[in-house]
């Protein structure tokens, strides 16, 4: 509950600074934060994940733009009251559909009742791997995992032919 | 306590919606292409904890299987959020690089800015 009243601090903080740099930095706090929330819910392979890529690769990536680009956020020139009025309305919409979720930590709800318990059972005879996000990622939903490192692979040829012509530019000027 | 056990219940539900809600605000209000891209990943982050609060049981472990151990959180809402931070960080990069791309064309990465740009072009 620290936590997570920490992670929306510095959310406030995000939101509020006009500083890209002090922006980037409190994104890299806030995957951290975020980490350590995925531990408490007992998501350890996540929350290395997102440490490792949310609050490193992604800072970096941001850090290098910010290094190429301004660090400045000029003024907002239209008044924020019909976005604060959108997403306040989203929020409340979706404040009141909370109500119908089950209260946190809850065995018997068909979230952990479905599927999970199958996979948590059968990880030991059928795949012989005790961790069975490991097993899940890369045995039951091997395919799924072939599609997502596709999508990597798209990403960065297209990351690639962007900057390709970038460095293309420079010497022109 | 019978009035306060819901809110207490779904606290990291609110505070999910906290985040989801700000990150929507950050990218409809903000003109900032990077401010824009950090408020999506503020959004795309509520969703990972959207799914993985769900799946977390009281008293239950990591999902690794363990003679030690009976309970264990579900284990299919983490393969999912792996597979979802890695698409995230792909489509950032791929964000920044468009970044990149439009600073160089107008100089800037204010949204007024370029539209001024394009206006004039025209």
């Amino acid at each position: 509950m620290v936590l997570l009243s920490l992670l929306a601090a510095v959310t406030i903080g995000i939101v509020r600074l006009r500083n890209l740099f002090a922006i980037v930095i409190l994104s890299g706090i806030y995957s951290f934060l975020m980490a350590s929330v995925m531990i408490v819910l007992d998501a350890v392979d996540v929350a290395m994940t997102e440490a490792s890529v949310g609050a490193g690769i992604s800072t970096v990536l941001m850090l290098g733009v910010l290094y190429l680009t301004k660090t400045e956020e000029s003024a907002p020139v239209h008044s924020p009251a019909l976005p604060l009025f959108v997403s306040a309305v989203t929020g409340a919409v979706l404040i009141y559909g909370t109500f119908g979720l089950p209260p946190f930590g809850m065995a018997d709800t068909p979230v952990n009742t479905h599927i999970g318990p199958d996979y948590l059972a059968g990880s030991i005879p059928q795949t012989g791997i005790p961790n069975v996000v490991t097993s899940v990622l890369a045995s039951y939903r091997g395919f799924d995992t072939l599609g997502e490192t596709t999508v990597i692979f798209t990403a960065g040829i297209g990351v690639l032919l962007l900057l390709k012509r970038l460095r293309r530019a420079e010497p022109d000027k | 306590m019978t009035v306060f056990s819901p809110l207490i219940d779904h606290f990291n539900y609110f505070i999910i919606i906290f985040l989801m809600v700000s990150g929507l605000y950050v990218v409809v209000a903000r003109g900032n292409m990077i401010k824009k891209l950090v408020g999506l990943m503020l959004f795309q982050t509520s969703v990972y904890l959207l799914y993985l609060s769900p799946g977390k049981i009281l008293g239950g472990t990591p999902p690794i299987i363990d003679e030690n151990f009976q309970i264990y959180s579900n284990p299919l809402p983490h393969v999912l959020i792996l597979t979802a931070i890695v698409v995230g960080v792909a489509t950032l990069a791929l964000g920044l690089a468009l970044v990149l791309r439009i600073n160089e064309e107008y100089g800037t990465i204010e949204e007024d800015e370029i539209f001024a740009a394009g206006d004039e072009d025209k």
